[in-house]
């Protein structure tokens, strides 16, 4: 029984480490619930380029898609399952005319969710961004 | 049935051949069709008229236009700069046309010069990703920077020197931002790329659209009555290099 607080603090470490990302969590202010994301207007919400669970899930499907249409097909124009007819824009269809904030849409679900940063905005560009912030490529 | 070897053989390379009769009969019927597939209908082109362009010498709106509407960089070593549209001395862009004797007369009046788009392209035979391809329907040698692996085959290919590779990050070198084109990225190659941008919305290059003289004149080469035709037929011009078989687009007037 010498051993007791050994085998205590032992186990208390354990404990601490195990549940690490719930502590890690709660300081980085993320939480299990979702996402902290700015969504566009309600009225806007309704008029995406595709249903909601859609683009949830394959937004990155679409967007290669019109990709490759756009610059390998010439087709620049994308009708909605609404019957809107959209440019295949990036920067003029989906940031400005929706998801004008990009830091609180785009960058907030993917830091979320983990997804190591997809390199459109290497090139695209965000109109939000001056010229100063464009040039040092803060976007994560 | 007892089967003995030699027979066994014998029916395994009959089932070969058979297999590979089949394949060369397809792959025949198949290729036909595409060889006769899709049909140009449009090459464009410019005709850049020298004796115009002379009278403004050390204008320089064309570039400009270019560089504002494509985030050009403006990186000052040659070594790493970006360029779409440029002037240069005649005796580099018509070598062949070098004498004594005509020196004088060149000398001091830069020729304006940009990519080709070649009806037969170098740049696209070499390209092992398909990056850069020559558009079917209207001839222009295109290029997609998300599929370019920076190999830089098409600048030793390109007999013009029309493509630029991206050394370093092109943003900082970036005055002001157009956010209606992208920028590049660091390690690929880029080049001009006819306006295709705004072609598709029905406007003219940029650089045709600034130039105060009209000295570059755009259009359709395929279409007899278009207008660079219709000065290729009445004015002697000149196409860069044509010796080597690339067929340049872009024509100039004497």
């Amino acid at each position: 029984m010498r051993d007791r607080p050994v085998i205590f603090a032992g186990l208390l470490i354990f404990v601490g480490l195990f549940t690490f990302p719930l502590w890690y969590g709660h300081a980085g202010k993320t939480s299990p619930a979702g996402p902290d994301i700015k969504l566009p207007a309600q009225d806007k919400a309704k008029q995406c380029v595709a249903p909601l669970d859609y683009m949830r899930n394959s937004h990155m499907q679409l967007l290669v898609n019109w990709r490759e249409e756009v610059v390998r097909q010439d087709q620049r124009q994308f009708t909605a399952y609404t019957g809107k007819v959209y440019d295949k824009s990036l920067t003029r269809t989906c940031l400005t005319q929706c998801h004008t904030n990009k830091a609180e849409f785009c960058d907030r679900c993917h830091r979320y969710a983990g997804v190591s940063g997809p390199y459109c905005w290497d090139c695209h560009i965000d109109t939000k961004l001056t010229a100063s912030s464009l040039t040092s490529r803060s976007t994560p | 049935m007892k089967l003995t070897r030699k027979d066994f053989l014998r029916l395994s390379g009959l089932g070969l051949l058979a297999v590979a009769g089949k394949k060369a009969v397809r792959a025949i019927t198949e290729a036909a069709p595409s060889a006769t597939a899709p049909k140009k209908t449009k090459q464009w082109g410019m005709v850049i008229d020298l004796a115009k362009c002379r009278q403004e010498a050390g204008c320089t709106d064309c570039i400009k236009a270019c560089n504002t509407a494509h985030n050009i960089p403006q990186i000052q070593d040659p070594a790493r700069e970006i360029k779409w549209i440029w002037n240069q001395p005649f005796e580099t862009v018509f070598p062949l046309l070098k004498t004594d004797f005509t020196k004088q007369a060149y000398t001091g009046h830069p020729i304006t010069v940009l990519c080709n788009h070649c009806a037969n392209p170098p740049c696209v035979r070499v390209c092992p990703t398909q990056a850069t391809w020559k558009r079917e329907d209207d001839g222009i040698v295109m290029m997609d920077w998300h599929r370019c692996i920076g190999c830089r085959y098409c600048m030793a290919a390109c007999p013009y020197g029309s493509r630029s590779f991206n050394w370093q990050d092109p943003r900082p070198a970036i005055a002001s931002f157009n956010p209606d084109f992208p920028t590049r990225t660091k390690g690929v190659v880029e080049k001009c790329n006819f306006c295709e941008e705004r072609l598709a919305r029905g406007k003219r290059p940029a650089c045709v659209e600034a130039c105060p003289e009209k000295t570059m004149i755009f259009g359709d080469l395929l279409d007899p009555d278009s207008e660079p035709r219709q000065l290729l037929r009445t004015r002697f011009a000149l196409q860069r290099e044509p010796e080597l078989g690339t067929s340049p687009s872009v024509y100039y007037l004497v």
